[in-house]
């Protein structure tokens, strides 16, 4: 094993330093990098000219730069020496010091679209794969070919004109719905929800009825009670969101029948609905690191009631204490987000129109955790919904893809056979072994994130490493565009490794070698 | 060499005249008629081949000239909406309308959709070449033969596509060359996926008993390869082949949005979507038209994929599973 890793990293090495010296020719011969100096000022021009060319070494030829070049960027292998000399960009700044803070946008925007990808695109490929070729299967199967033939800087471009324009009149005209698109959605809601429970005719429509009346009642009294000027889940939402979170929760973890795991589950839920009222001034004074704190606590105390109450099944109830419990915490804190809305989107700088098109904040802003939370999350909604939008068909096709595979094997059949209920069967034999698959999968895609959103950032101008690539690549800045490389390419190798070892480590048909 | 035995016997009756007869059928044949059966990739084929003809034949292609009467550089006086009206159906002077700056924008569009498919066929086809040979090679010959060539595809595959082809596509745009040359570039960078998935395939089939039984016969490596093995990894080709196409056109596309695709006076279907994206509150014909044939275009491409997989390989129906599969397996197999 120690033989591998070490064999692994010395070709990862090698392989980084043979695509860095192709990617540095490339890159220097893509363009000319004294273009904005040139037709200038004749007295100061020759004068730009040769101090540029003094501090870049424009003089020597592109593939002995690169030993220059990676002469310095050597010395980020120091450590603690920060001594790190990435060159500098054409407007003499240090590549060393522009490259963190894009790394930190590139995160902010990637993070949140590449987990809700994964989690969006994993459920609805378990229930795709579970409800093969129905209605629903064939819908998503089309709508993800759809989205994988839809380039992200199409997707930016309707969601700036129609999402962000619209909503933001919507907003500003009173928030008012037509009851004609009530009831559409109501019975678009009704369709949906019929096929996912499926079952007989007369089932169907029991469903069908009670969720388009349910969806278009909560919409309407939306529109009656202005919601959208002033949302907030108040304390009868909070009510029916934890009951439900607990119900649902147990029922995939061990279902209903696992009377441990319900109580544990309520118990949280009820813990998370007294916090709600508890904790709310200490929301007031919160920062960052307070709510983080606090979710994870709660987390722990969901642990800790499932230890306490879970009898000879300790895991189930525990797992299903501390996911109520979590996502009943997520729901508290977005009622506190809704209760900032209003000061937020009345604020002078926003002027009613929260949902933004361009940056990743609105410039002199400020406030407290929750107004600035707000203020990235109608900054980055946009592009996260257009990264979200594609990586999403790609999880949905491999999840369905790979919990049909899983379905087929034998071992599946004898869990049905000796008579487990379905839900042991999908959830605990079918899902666990299709997740080995799927973990790989993220892992690279997880490697490819920070360097992965060129177009999406150049459309949304965040100021994130896709777009430094961009702009540094069009003016032929030749230090940052291999400061860029080198970063997703560490990472990608890095992660790629990982990956390989996760398979390995997952699934133990497969040997490393 | 095909060896000619004359028996002699007269002409026999043939085998179709007989009613009962079992007419054999080829691979090809075999795989052929599963393609027929998946209508929605047929229907896309033929809007695909349709859509393709058309746009090449209303600007003209090289030196022929187009049937439509205006070029796409040429400017007109400025008229603006789109004259197209299906009820009742007539094309008008302009049927996409004119750019701001009065060019027709059908015959740009028409434009764009042959550069696009110019640069998909170049990617699909030449990409296809050189990872099939190479993956070919390294998956027949293994041992250090295997080795280097793979980490030669690593090398590639560690910059996102996205990435060198803008560092290719800035190379050739700005040295004034053609789409020719940028789409030739393009496949010579993307051809990592396709050499990894054949080579997958090369070392499960080399094993097999056809391969050994050539091999005693004396067949050289060549002919083992390319006549022996080669036609039975031919799905697994053919399908990333219209991956990489389908990619291929959201890759120029995207490129060219950048900017560091095709440049002006050419047109692209990206390109245009970049020069008239700030104008779709006024004009939004200039964004719905080229946003149209993109999307179209990669969708037909992703369909006729689709049904070509299913196509050869028919216990597998279900979509990417196969792909799936050899993604676990290269995974597996790298490490």
């Amino acid at each position: 094993m120690a033989s591998f890793i070490l064999r692994r990293i010395a070709v990862s090495v090698l392989i980084l330093l043979a695509a860095s010296f192709i990617m540095y020719v490339l890159a220097a011969n893509s363009g000319d990098p004294l273009r904005d100096l040139r037709g200038g000022n004749p007295a100061t021009e020759a004068q730009l000219i040769a101090a540029r060319t003094a501090a870049l070494d424009l003089d020597v030829p592109a593939p002995l730069r690169w030993f220059l070049w990676l002469g310095g960027a050597a010395q980020c292998l120091i450590p603690f020496a920060n001594s790190c000399d990435l060159g500098l960009t054409l407007n003499n700044a240090e590549v060393a010091t522009i490259l963190p803070s894009a790394m930190l946008s590139t995160l902010q925007l990637v993070t949140v679209a590449t987990l809700s990808a994964i989690l969006l695109g994993v459920v609805v490929g378990i229930v795709t794969a579970l409800r093969q070729y129905s209605g629903f299967d064939l819908t998503i199967t089309f709508v993800s070919f759809f989205l994988f033939s839809l380039p992200s800087f199409l997707v930016a471009v309707l969601l700036k004109e129609f999402i962000a324009i619209g909503f933001n009149n919507f907003l500003q005209q009173g928030g008012a719905i037509p009851a004609v698109t009530v009831i559409v959605i109501a019975i678009v809601a009704g369709l949906i929800w019929q096929v996912l429970i499926g079952g007989p005719l007369r089932r169907r429509l029991t469903v069908f009825a009670i969720s388009a009346v349910a969806t278009g009642v909560v919409l309407g009294y939306m529109a009656v009670s202005e919601w959208f000027q002033n949302p907030g889940l108040g304390p009868v939402g909070i009510l029916v969101g934890v009951a439900v979170v607990a119900i649902v929760t147990t029922l995939l973890v061990s279902g209903l029948g696992n009377r441990r795991a319900l109580t544990t589950a309520g118990i949280s839920a009820a813990l998370a609905f007294v916090a709600y009222f508890a904790l709310q001034g200490l929301f007031d004074i919160s920062s960052v690191w307070t709510l983080l704190f606090v979710f994870l606590a709660t987390v722990v105390v969901g642990l800790a009631i499932g230890w306490l109450l879970g009898g000879p099944d300790r895991g189930q109830s525990m797992r299903a204490g501390a996911i109520t419990i979590g996502v009943s915490m997520v729901l508290v804190f977005l009622d506190r987000f809704m209760q900032s809305w209003p000061d937020y989107v009345n604020s002078s700088r926003i002027n009613g129109r929260p949902i933004a098109t361009i940056g990743s904040q609105t410039p002199g802003f400020n406030g407290d955790v929750w107004l600035t939370g707000i203020d990235s999350f109608t900054h980055l909604l946009l592009p996260t919904i257009a990264l979200l939008l594609i990586s999403f068909a790609q999880y949905t096709r491999y999840a369905r893809a790979g919990l049909l595979e899983v379905l087929n094997q034998d071992y599946i059949r004898t869990a049905r056979a000796k008579g487990l209920p379905e839900r042991t069967v999908v959830m605990r034999h079918a899902f666990r072994n299709m997740l080995i698959p799927i973990a790989t999968i993220v892992a690279t895609d997880v490697g490819a994130l920070l360097g992965g959103a060129v177009i999406t950032e150049r459309v949304f101008a965040i100021s994130g490493m896709g777009n430094l690539f961009a702009t540094s690549l069009g003016r032929t800045d030749l230090n940052p565009v291999m400061g860029y490389f080198l970063v997703i390419a560490i990472v990608a190798i890095t992660f790629n490794f990982l990956a390989d070892l996760a398979y390995a480590a997952l699934d133990p048909r497969v040997r490393v070698r | 060499m095909s060896v000619n035995i004359q028996l002699g016997v007269p002409t026999q009756p043939e085998p179709e005249d007989r009613p009962d007869a079992v007419v054999g059928k080829s691979q090809g044949r075999l795989i052929f008629e599963r393609f027929l059966q998946n209508r929605i990739s047929v229907v896309s084929l033929v809007l695909f081949v349709l859509v393709i003809v058309f746009a090449f034949s209303a600007t003209g292609f090289g030196p022929i000239p187009g049937w439509w009467k205006h070029s796409f550089t040429s400017l007109n006086a400025q008229a603006g909406a789109p004259s197209l009206s299906l009820w009742p159906f007539s094309l008008g002077d302009h049927p996409f309308g004119q750019n701001r700056i009065g060019v027709d924008y059908f015959a740009l569009v028409m434009r764009g959709i042959q550069n696009s498919v110019i640069v998909m066929l170049v990617i699909g086809g030449l990409g296809t070449v050189v990872g099939t040979v190479i993956g070919a090679i390294a998956g027949y010959y293994r041992g250090w033969v295997d080795a280097v060539l793979m980490r030669i595809t690593d090398v590639f595959i560690v910059i996102p596509a996205i990435v060198i082809g803008a560092v290719v596509g800035q190379t050739a745009g700005s040295s004034g060359l053609g789409v020719w040359v940028l789409s030739i570039l393009l496949a010579l960078v993307s051809w990592m996926s396709i050499a990894r998935l054949v080579r997958a395939e090369f070392l499960s089939l080399r094993e097999r008993e056809f391969v050994e039984a050539a091999r005693v016969a004396g067949a050289s490596d060549m002919r083992i390869i390319f006549k022996h093995i080669l036609p039975n990894a031919v799905g697994v080709v053919i399908v990333s082949a219209t991956l990489l196409a389908a990619s291929a056109i959201l890759l120029e596309t995207g490129l060219s949005y950048l900017g560091y695709g095709i440049r002006p006076p050419e047109s692209s279907l990206g390109l245009l979507i970049s020069d008239n994206q700030s104008a779709f509150s006024t004009r939004p014909w200039l964004y719905w038209w080229p946003a149209l044939f993109i999307v179209g275009l990669a969708l037909l491409v992703n369909f006729v994929g689709d049904g070509l997989r299913d196509a050869f390989d028919p216990r597998q129906k279900r979509f990417k599973r196969r792909k799936m599969r050899e993604i676990t397996d290269t995974v597996a197999k790298r490490s």
